[in-house]
């Protein structure tokens, strides 16, 4: 449940779950946001729920700091709600074009490449939360050897479908966009579909309480590669 | 092809649609979006007469040039900027805050903004755009929102659906004031930095770099030095936050940022100040000054009753 509740600025709440980044922690925070959800609250503008944090951002126009935290505290949350959950294949190919900072991850975790790509195939990820640039899945969890932390200074640019890691989770970037994580390869498969906007649907493929298998593929199938 | 439109013929360096921004999409990893300078936004729809969250274009440091077709139409532009209007040959030179009527085969030329980045052209009438999770913005990064997700390009067309009826010539008596001051929040990771680094942070000067867009304006400066972790588990984030990554230079996240982030967050600035950060060039010069909550939230108040009475004037 949620530890403490501290201000982020003047226009949101920040909740903290505790320090321990694990599925019982997730799945708790999941629940939270999914009863916040229900309960539209007007005054409530966006809800980002992360590992162990939910931070519920408001319109300081309709409602303030302590107005927010006080109907939050006093909400019923509902422990009911199982997490849907489906199994979904990453194709990844780890051409050196693809795989940016395989060379730096080696000496980082001390391990020759083939043993990372050993460390990282054909192992189940569970989906934390998905966020950053629409639909960027949080994956978890990495062996204890294959945590490195993010690059000093973030890449301007990443390409477009870059598998990347960073602590003890992958991800793969669904546009080309800014980023910190160490880049091993990159998915031809499809996250983020924008001609999903209906409220029912969701535009990404792999959601929260997924799992994911990654998969090597190489060059020329990544190149054949049809959805 | 639409009766009463717009041609592009050079659509300038960064110009987009955008409207208030779309809410509730945090957790799927869509940004709010929306216009940047949210005041100088609201007041382009009111001096034409629009319904106060219309979409207009927004368009950073050199705008597009524009040609009209159509029947009599009033257009507006708000920020700090350098415009010209072609009507037969005849040129005059454009006031900001002050609409004006166009005719067919009329002429807008958004030369450039003074000392600031955006600014916001106004149309009186409904644009003809496709919406996406009720909003019309345009975030370029994500490939979503009006005109296929994209910045404008040249030799397209703006095409207006229906023009508003009441033409009225419209005038505002409003200067945009710079700060040089950006008041903030301590953030959730305050603590993560050394003293030394925390009195950088408050006291120094930064410079705002070339490496800032609508996601995130990054500062170059002394460097602030961090003695806990230069991570955190990736959590969310709002606009406004000041993350610090292992270089020690802040990032600040502005409308398009990405949803999540690893880095400690140092501060957040506060609500009323973001209309004037956002303006701020590269190469200007911002110091940070801290406020507590509670003042933060009477800034926000008068901000927006300031803005509030700038719109009635109208």
């Amino acid at each position: 449940m949620i530890k403490n509740i501290s201000n982020l600025g003047d226009a949101a709440l920040y909740c903290d779950f505790g320090n321990k980044v694990n599925r019982e922690t997730n799945t708790q925070v999941i629940r939270f946001f999914k009863s916040i959800q229900k309960e539209n609250i007007e005054s409530i503008n966006n809800l980002s729920p992360s590992y162990n944090k939910l931070i519920i951002s408001f319109d300081l126009k309709k409602t303030n700091f302590k107005d927010l935290k006080k109907l939050i505290e006093n909400l019923n949350i509902t422990n009911e709600d199982d997490l849907e959950s489906k199994k979904i294949e990453v194709p990844v190919c780890c051409d050196e074009n693809f795989a940016l900072d395989i060379v730096r991850l080696e000496k980082k975790l001390k391990l020759k490449r083939e043993k990372i790509y050993e460390n990282f195939f054909n192992k189940e990820f569970f989906c934390y939360m998905t966020g950053f640039i629409a639909g960027m899945p949080f994956l978890g969890d990495l062996n204890e050897n294959m945590r490195a932390k993010r690059l000093e200074t973030p890449r301007v640019k990443v390409p477009k479908g870059s598998v990347a890691l960073t602590e003890q989770f992958a991800n793969i970037y669904t546009f080309e966009s800014p980023g910190g994580w160490n880049v091993i390869g990159n998915s031809p498969l499809q996250i983020f579909d924008s001609s999903k906007d209906s409220k029912e649907e969701s535009p990404n493929l792999i959601n929260p309480g997924d799992i994911v298998l990654f998969k090597e593929i190489s060059k020329k199938q990544y190149e054949n590669y049809n959805e | 092809m639409s009766k009463n439109y717009f041609q592009v013929v050079r659509a300038g360096i960064n110009t987009t649609f955008q409207d208030s921004g779309r809410k509730n999409l945090y957790h799927v990893g869509i940004p709010f979006s929306g216009a940047m300078d949210k005041r100088n936004y609201l007041l382009s729809n009111k001096l034409v007469d629009n319904e106060i969250d219309s979409p207009v274009l927004e368009f950073a440091y050199q705008g597009p040039l524009l040609r009209y077709y159509g029947n009599r139409i009033n257009i507006a532009i708000t920020g700090d900027v350098n415009f010209i209007i072609k009507k037969n040959n005849r040129i005059i030179n454009g006031n900001c805050y002050q609409s004006i009527n166009l005719e067919d085969g009329d002429e807008v030329d958004i030369l450039s903004t003074n000392k600031s980045v955006y600014g916001y052209l106004a149309i009186g009438g409904k644009i003809d755009l496709k919406y996406q999770w009720s909003s019309c913005s345009t975030n370029t990064k994500a490939v979503i929102g009006a005109n296929d997700g994209k910045k404008f390009e040249n030799e397209q067309q703006i095409n207006i659906s229906k023009l508003n009826k009441n033409l009225a010539e419209k005038k505002l008596d409003y200067i945009n004031t710079k700060i040089e001051n950006i008041r903030i929040i301590q953030g959730t990771n305050f603590d993560y930095f050394s003293d030394k680094g925390r009195k950088i942070f408050l006291e120094k000067e930064f410079i705002v770099s070339k490496l800032t867009d609508r996601m995130g304006m990054r500062l170059e400066g002394p460097r602030i030095e961090n003695v806990v972790d230069t991570n955190i588990k990736s959590e969310g984030l709002i606009k406004g936050v000041i993350q610090v990554p292992a270089d020690g230079n802040p990032i600040i996240m502005l409308s398009d940022h990405g949803t999540i982030g690893g880095y400690p967050k140092i501060g957040v600035v506060i609500s009323a100040d973001y209309d004037k950060l956002v303006q701020l060039t590269p190469g200007s010069r911002i110091k940070f000054k801290q406020v507590d909550l509670s003042s933060a939230e009477t800034l926000f108040r008068l901000y927006d009753l300031e803005t509030q009475n700038l719109i009635s004037q109208i």
